[in-house]
């Protein structure tokens, strides 16, 4: 059986980008536990030799010219923004 | 129950309307104004969200004019619902999350921009599961859904994901809705109404514009009230997408033509491995008769095995969190939806933390961070690869199967009816996947799948059953199911209490 415990569950939740209080740690890591444990069954599963599934359909993707064929819009495209300014999505300062 | 919804307009199947509109004998303004005071009457369902009335009307009069103009396509005229999952312009499209409030989209899904040119007539955006995850429609920033039908004091779930969509037409809200699936979400809500719902083949449908969960997995259908009706609007649905790198480019068939002729000589397999431990004896025994049905209508029934069965869900549950953490890491705060307010000091990590810890829900940040976890460094080889191992054997069975000559597969689509909401409330996540124990297999093979109303169970709630197909397989499936719909006879429907 698998276990997660509060430190791993405080990394998972960093590498998310999710924002986990302190004390809800210790049930987040029990929850995510007890899902990894029902994974493991698959580890009864022989799949020596076996390739894993890249395309369930056997197509090959079509390919198309690399040209530009729409644009020019940025007042659509930044419509939807929390915060656009002067024709940019703007965010909180990166580099001091 | 039986029916005591009175004969209005709302409750006519597209063939039917298609039929009524085409003969000038109802006028699709008409139609859709029945469905406008459907939907006003019906807001204890919950499964409209954002109503489009204005559009609805116009769209109602311009494919009038079509009808008389003779320039009719089977969909022209058709009231419809449209999941909160599909883009549409200038209306509000979230995927039932509190992260994308407010998104209001520059651009139309191809499904259904397909459909709005096809003439339907879209009333509004359905409930579902927050990014379609759940099982239950319990996970909706708007709230729960409710089921139509109703047994007792209890208010029941309609399924999920695409719950919303099945209330809705299973309620007599609108002719049609638009669904998607990634792993049962519009074949076991289908089956928790008494509806038809199809997943067609991977890449049968465009997924642009269509709010993604599992890339891989994802594939949209309709939701109808017959098989019928469910081949008339997938074959609007469907079509070769340039913007859709999967999209098939394959022609689209007359589904509805293909719905004639029997189904002699048709061979049916019957796999072993879906008969679980402790499945109730009501599924059992329905899933027997419907076996009888297609025999007595022609089919051969044979005994098959799909030997990986029992790892699906397990294998399912480790490759669609891993493509959800993926597709979810755009919702960061910046171009689109919700953004936490900040802190002085706060910087972009921070927004990101908490844009997202307060714009996703719980179950939403649970399948994100197992997603996260089974793709980190360690643990890729472990968990996902493995998964997409065991998901090469699974289509295997399948592609077997086929190969030995069998046209179809019969299955039960739930291992259970409707339960009521809130039941699984204390329930370990885990409980609630097995939902989709019958209904993964054919996402993670890429098959069409539908679920049929078969009857009703012990306590008057409709059960389904499903047929699973091969690839690109559609149209004889559609005729398969429509046979076994004819012998099932279903016809109940839920007494109106909302």
């Amino acid at each position: 059986m698998s276990t997660i415990d509060t430190d791993t569950a405080r990394k998972v939740a960093k590498l998310a980008r999710i924002a986990v209080p302190e004390d809800h740690l210790p049930a987040l890591a029990g929850e995510l536990s007890r899902i990894l444990t029902f994974m493991e069954q698959l580890n009864e599963v022989d799949v020596e030799g076996v390739e894993p599934m890249t395309s369930v359909t056997p197509m090959r993707l079509k390919r198309r010219d690399d040209a530009v064929t729409d644009g020019g819009m940025p007042e659509r495209v930044l419509s939807n923004a929390p915060d656009a300014r002067e024709g940019f999505f703007a965010v909180p300062k990166v580099v001091e | 129950m039986s029916t005591s919804n009175s004969l209005t307009p709302n409750s006519l199947t597209i063939a039917a309307a298609r039929d009524a509109l085409r003969a000038r004998e109802l006028s699709a303004v008409e139609l859709t104004e029945a469905c406008l005071h459907a939907i006003d009457a019906a807001g204890a369902l919950n499964a409209f969200v954002h109503h489009t009335p204005e559009i609805a009307l116009e769209r109602a009069r311009a494919a009038d004019a079509r009808l008389a103009a003779g320039d009719a396509p089977a969909m022209c005229g058709i009231p419809i619902g449209i999941k909160d999952l599909f883009c549409t312009e200038g209306v509000p499209s979230q995927a039932a999350s509190r992260i994308l409030t407010g998104f209001r989209p520059e651009y139309e899904s191809t499904i259904t921009a397909q459909l709005r040119d096809a003439g339907a007539v879209m009333l509004g955006k359905l409930n579902m599961d927050e990014f379609a995850m759940g099982s239950s429609n319990e996970t909706s920033v708007y709230g729960d859904v409710v089921n139509p039908w109703k047994i007792d004091d209890r208010k029941l779930t309609p399924g999920g994901s695409s719950g919303g969509s099945a209330a809705a037409v299973a309620a007599d809200l609108c002719l049609g809705a638009t669904g998607t699936d990634t792993g049962g979400s519009i074949r076991q809500p289908a089956a928790f109404t008494g509806t038809v719902g199809i997943k067609p083949t991977y890449g049968r449908c465009s997924r642009w514009g269509v709010v993604a969960f599992a890339s891989s997995l994802d594939q949209a259908g309709p939701m109808t009230r017959t098989v019928r009706d469910a081949a008339i609007m997938l074959e609007a649905m469907c079509g070769h997408d340039p913007k859709d790198s999967t999209s098939a480019d394959l022609p689209v068939p007359d589904f509805e033509a293909m719905l004639e002729g029997d189904i002699r000589g048709t061979r049916i397999g019957i796999p072993a491995e879906y008969r679980m431990d402790g499945m109730p004896d009501e599924i059992e025994a329905l899933w027997t008769r419907g076996a009888e049905m297609l025999r007595d209508a022609g089919a051969e029934i044979v005994e098959i095995s799909l030997p990986h069965t029992k790892y699906a869900l397990p294998a399912y549950y480790v490759i669609a969190p891993a493509e959800a953490s993926s597709n979810l890491a755009r919702y960061d705060g910046v171009r689109y939806g919700h953004r936490a307010a900040l802190e002085a000091g706060d910087g972009i990590t921070e927004m990101y933390e908490k844009t997202r810890a307060e714009g996703f829900g719980a179950e939403v940040q649970r399948r994100v961070m197992i997603g996260t976890y089974v793709l980190s460094a360690g643990f890729y080889d472990a968990y996902y690869n493995r998964a997409r191992k065991v998901r090469t054997l699974i289509k295997r069975d399948f592609d077997q199967v086929f190969a030995a000559g069998v046209d179809a597969i019969l299955t039960p689509t739930t291992p259970s009816a409707a339960f009521g909401l809130g039941a699984m409330a204390e329930a370990d996540p885990v409980q609630m996947y097995l939902n989709d124990v019958f209904t993964v297999t054919v996402n993670l093979a890429g098959l069409p799948g539908i679920s049929v109303p078969a009857g009703l169970d012990r306590q008057g709630l409709p059960l389904g059953l499903q047929l699973i197909g091969q690839p690109w397989g559609e149209g004889a499936l559609l005729k398969t199911a429509h046979a076994l719909e004819a012998a099932a006879g279903f016809v109940s429907k839920p007494a109106r209490w909302w």
